[in-house]
């Protein structure tokens, strides 16, 4: 515990490690990095988020004072119908990486949900191959 | 476990065919044709840690490297939608290759006549993983008609192993590969097909 009467027992305040001038660099550009989308985490804390999982639009309309991102809500803004995560990456234009993160911290806090692919293993469900063969006749 | 229901409802499930082939020989093409929405575009970005094994010499400075596939959609009825989904030209992201074939109905591996040598990898890869696959030979305007069997031979391709014409272009043609794709995936996996006429 930090001794508020006594100065001198302070801990010292963290050296600042990048002057801000550094980061004012012109030729950083306007793009905001895709680590800092995610805070520099570069895992989800939820989900695996294969590329052809589907992801939709679940409960309440998320808004910005519970630590979401425009990043954030564009996702829940595309997910008001079934959407893939390529889909989502394709259509934000951002690394799979990043948008797992972002859909991590939305299945967190309960606004999607989503549908892992069947794996290899289960690729036995002749309904599928049937459907599949349909849906290609169909095209 | 995270349950796949939204208001009860449930999500469909995604199944993803890969088509894979050397560069240029008309991957994205095939995809765009029989895709019902504009084909996008997904991106990976990579460190130099994940391309270490790469022989970077003479790219000393670089850093990242990205890493693009082009998919397409084909919604099916109300339970699946299918992902085509091109891999990443280069061979040497095989790691890639390993996301996209993971848990993949069946690969369409796109060849060209004039450049047989260059879905040799893709060849490799499908049969040591044991996904079910079709050759496609995309017949560009100028290329000769091959013998189908010779092309088979000269792939060192197992009898079972379908191989056939087809237009990249034409949507009739890409149905018919895809069809021909999903009959010889069933019967790989030992599920009989109801019909044979494709």
């Amino acid at each position: 515990m930090m001794p508020p009467e006594d100065p001198a027992q302070w801990p010292e305040r963290p050296q600042q490690e990048y002057p801000p001038e550094r980061l004012l660099d012109e030729h950083v550009g306007p793009m905001v990095r895709p680590y800092v989308m995610t805070s520099g985490r570069i895992e989800p804390t939820r989900g695996r988020f294969d590329l052809i999982t589907l992801v939709v639009a679940a409960g309440p309309e998320p808004d910005t004072a519970i630590g979401l991102g425009p990043e954030h809500l564009a996702i829940v803004r595309l997910c008001q119908s079934v959407t893939s995560v390529a889909e989502l990456t394709g259509l934000l234009d951002l690394p799979v990486a990043t948008v797992r993160v972002l859909l991590g911290d939305l299945l967190d806090k309960g606004f999607i949900t989503m549908q892992e692919p069947e794996p290899e293993a289960d690729m036995h469900d002749i309904r599928l191959y049937k459907a599949v063969i349909d849906g290609l006749r169909a095209l | 476990m995270v349950s796949g229901r939204s208001d009860g409802r449930r999500l469909p499930t995604a199944v993803k065919i890969v088509i894979a082939g050397g560069f240029g020989v008309g991957k994205t093409t095939m995809v765009g044709t029989v895709s019902e929405t504009r084909p996008l575009r997904t991106e990976e970005i990579l460190t130099d840690e994940s391309i270490g094994v790469d022989d970077v010499s003479g790219v000393e400075k670089k850093k990242t490297t990205t890493v693009a596939m082009d998919f397409g959609r084909i919604t099916m009825q109300e339970e699946y939608v299918l992902y085509l989904f091109g891999t990443p030209g280069q061979e040497r992201f095989w790691f890639m290759w390993d996301e996209v074939a993971l848990g993949a109905l069946g690969a369409v591996v796109l060849a060209d006549t004039r450049r047989l040598s260059d879905c040799f990898p893709s060849v490799d890869y499908f049969e040591r993983r044991g996904t079910p696959f079709v050759v496609a030979v995309n017949c560009f305007e100028g290329a000769q008609q091959f013998d189908l069997t010779e092309i088979q031979m000269a792939l060192n391709l197992g009898p079972d192993v379908p191989v056939m014409l087809c237009d990249a272009r034409s949507l009739a043609s890409c149905k018919k590969v895809l069809i021909d794709l999903v009959l010889h995936a069933m019967k790989t996996r030992g599920l009989v097909p109801e019909t044979q006429k494709a």
